[in-house]
């Protein structure tokens, strides 16, 4: 099941049969180029029409919504750090979700490798704080988030691969469980006698905490989720090792019997997108929150599903389809200010977004324009 | 496998024109808004329709709304995570506001202590009571003795049950939840000394279906009466109703949801305060850094009394706040036991209301005799 959401793409079954002109290829290439650009941001604009109409119904000027959203989400330097900032944790939650998908597995546990990975990084931080500089208790840190998103998720793949356990099932499970570990341990021991009527634990000291971008409102974690896009889009496409999780992807038994260690690029690939997760609760608490407390859990991870289908698991799409959201986010914000919508309207036009965004794939292939003619 | 790498590209370009559009738009003639009027902001994090917390909070801003030459813009459902940071920043950079509430009780540490370092003109002003001589001085918080109203919340319960078995939905052993809790056990127990709570913890605040479930589960028990401190006590009290249980409500009024169910309620005034603090805003006067109250002040209110409130305990507890308005009367006095037995409250010592530094009251952590539950250690 899980292959075939990867898959869809109608591009597929009108491979010429015969091997093409070398200057036909080209062509080729330039149209699924132009193709691969025109199709999602025809589907962009369709929605934001789709939406314009739906707050037309309102009674608000659709014009009037389109100048707000612009302005919120990159209309001004500082609506554009605002869409980075929002879109920065997303970036590494789409990959918890995006880099299994590669070997077939349906990961949406990301918010469960977020809190454990945030928990884990306040654990380690809070002691190193005393006894090391910034640099070394900001790597523990991350070392430590990394190490317990990573065997978060690990867990649900040795279930699958061992068990024959669902993963889908077993991570979203195991993010309710994660979610209570975190609730009982910063209401439990690791709480901040302080923290009266919100149970937290003792917070990182300001020296220790992640910071900007020079330059920059928007903190160093988003950084942290570029080079992870990077590394992992190298991994996965660019290496003998990156072939054998996409075959295992496209098909397991086929990958077994030509040999592949099917069971150890499982927990690796389930470790990577764990780690990630991890890795996003640690930012989160290392620069944005300082403590760990029952806010960690503020659906990061979920919405980070959502982008990591959009980018069509892609680990290198997340980036631009983070952003995306990023925005969106940004400039809900003015909607409600300036327009007096709701703020399910934000939701509304996501949810419109992304039921476009998936309709407009089967479109791929269908324009001649972007094929070149047969020989 | 090739098809995969086609999709990378086709992202990726869409990515970079998306960044091109971007670098277009944003050298267009957006002017940002310079606010001529004073522009005030408020942050919910929930929806501002709850009929709970959010509700009450929105309630003040509508009342600032009609105020004269101040405009108010507003934010629904922004959690507490950078978002309200970033919330905060574009309310004060796009629409120029120079005063916030931002509401909810986590928005305090960090964000609203950082925004006011960051943007020392503007004033911050939070619901939570957590302001400290040495927070920035652009910020202040206010909050008040709730209790006080889930004291005569408890009083009108114990007129009102039958059997003598309260229920009460809470989200968190926190002391302003346990405050609460044991306010309406003492409050019942001055009318009937045999009354007990059944308090359930649902873990969070806003679970409706938990919360659902506790209420269901307490009604199957034969309690008769049902109050909570939850963020939106709709689910408690329309549920409550449908089984034929009384309620005490929470927060704003929720007499509308069920009008002859609804016994009384503990409500925030916030749309006396709010105008209030707007008004000294806007004359350049100092709005204090650390504002409480209870009844006294104005800033808690009772709602108005259902149909199911007998006279007497109208009179009953119209008497008992009038004297809590006076200040003339204590609810955390000993001798007091907790419901473990042991001594919670010495005898000869109080714990007064108004006295906001009280530690042992600030940091409550007991359930008083006639609770029926238990708290982690």
């Amino acid at each position: 099941m899980t292959s075939e959401l990867i898959a869809g793409d109608a591009a597929a079954d009108d491979r010429p049969a015969v091997i093409p002109a070398e200057s036909v290829i080209r062509r080729d290439a330039i149209g699924r180029a132009a193709e691969a650009v025109v199709i999602p941001l025809g589907a962009l604009i369709v929605s934001l029409l789709l939406f314009g109409v739906f707050v037309a119904f309102a009674g608000i000027n659709p014009l009037d919504l389109y100048s707000a959203m612009v302005l919120g989400s990159f209309g001004s330097w500082f609506s554009v750090q605002n869409t980075l900032t929002l879109a920065s944790p997303l970036v590494l939650t789409a990959l918890c979700t995006a880099l299994p998908a590669q070997a077939g597995l349906m990961v949406i546990g990301g918010e469960g490798a977020f809190v454990i990975g945030g928990l884990a990084a306040i654990a380690v931080g809070l002691p190193l704080s005393t006894a090391a500089p910034p640099a070394l208790v900001q790597l523990g840190m991350a070392i430590a988030g990394m190490a317990a998103g990573g065997a978060w998720i690990a867990f649900a793949g040795a279930l699958r691969h061992w068990r024959g356990v669902n993963e889908t099932i077993s991570t979203l499970l195991l993010t309710y469980i994660g979610i209570a570990v975190l609730n009982h341990m910063v209401e439990g021991v690791m709480r901040d006698p302080a923290s009266l009527n919100k149970p937290a634990t003792h917070a990182l000291p300001n020296a220790d905490m992640i910071g900007n971008i020079p330059g920059m409102d928007v903190h160093m974690g988003l950084i942290y989720g570029l080079i992870f896009c990077v590394i992992a889009y190298i991994l996965f496409f660019h290496t003998t090792f990156g072939f054998a999780a996409r075959m295992v992807g496209g098909n397991p038994r086929a990958a077994r019997l030509a040999g592949l260690a099917v069971g150890r690029i499982v927990m690796i690939v389930t470790t990577l997108a764990g780690a990630a997760g991890g890795l996003a609760g640690m930012v989160e608490v290392a620069a944005v929150q300082g403590r760990a407390s029952a806010t960690l859990a503020a659906g990061y991870g979920y919405t980070g599903i959502l982008v990591a289908f959009i980018a069509r698991q892609n680990p290198l799409a997340v980036i631009p389809v983070a952003i995306l959201f990023g925005g969106i986010n940004a400039s809900g914000g003015l909607l409600q200010r300036r327009l007096d919508l709701p703020d399910a309207s934000v939701l509304v036009l996501q949810g419109i977004i992304f039921v476009v965004i998936l309709a407009s794939e089967t479109l791929f292939g269908r324009f001649k324009i972007f094929r070149p003619k047969e020989n | 496998m090739s098809m995969h790498t086609s999709i990378t590209r086709r992202l990726l370009l869409a990515g970079l024109g998306g960044v091109g559009a971007t670098a277009i738009t944003a050298n267009m003639p957006f002017g940002h808004a310079q606010a001529a009027t004073p522009v005030v902001g408020f942050i919910y994090v929930g929806p501002r329709d709850d009929f709970g917390y959010n509700q009450a909070h929105a309630e003040g801003a509508a009342a600032v709304k009609k105020m004269k030459a101040v405009k108010v813009v507003e934010e629904e459902r922004i959690p507490e995570t950078v978002q309200v940071a970033k919330t905060m920043e574009s309310m004060i950079n796009l629409d120029g506001a120079g005063l916030l509430f931002p509401t909810s009780f986590g928005y305090f540490n960090p964000y609203i202590l950082n925004e006011a370092k960051k943007y020392p003109k503007v004033r911050f002003e939070h619901a939570g009571g957590l302001w400290t001589p040495k927070d920035p001085k652009n910020a202040g918080s206010y909050f008040g003795y709730i209790f006080e109203g889930q004291y005569i919340n408890g009083i009108i319960a114990g007129y009102a049950s039958k059997s003598g078995k309260l229920g009460f939905v809470a989200a968190k052993p926190i002391p302003q939840v346990l405050q609460n809790i044991n306010a309406f056990t003492l409050g019942a127990r001055l009318v009937n000394p045999k009354a007990t709570t059944q308090v359930i913890f649902t873990g969070d605040w806003s679970l409706p279906v938990k919360e659902a479930e506790a209420t269901n589960s307490m009604i199957d028990q034969g309690v008769d009466v049902v109050t909570m401190h939850v963020d939106s006590p709709k689910v408690v009290v329309q549920t409550a109703a449908k089984r034929g249980a009384m309620v005490c409500g929470y927060h704003c009024s929720q007499a509308a949801l069920a009008p002859q169910s609804y016994l009384t309620g503990a409500e925030w005034n916030w749309t006396d305060l709010y105008p209030k603090f707007v008004t000294m805003w806007m004359k350049g006067e100092t709005i204090p850094n650390f504002y409480r109250g209870g009844f006294k002040e104005g800033l808690i209110k009772q709602s108005p009394y259902g149909p199911k409130v007998s006279a007497e305990a109208r009179k009953h507890a119209d008497d008992v706040k009038a004297k809590l308005t006076a200040q003339q009367y204590v609810i955390f006095k000993g001798p007091l036991k907790d419901n473990t037995g042991k001594m919670a409250v010495a005898g000869g010592s109080e714990l007064i209301q108004t006295n906001a530094t009280d530690e042992k009251l600030e940091s409550m952590h007991f359930l008083v005799d006639g609770v029926l539950g238990s708290l982690p250690a």
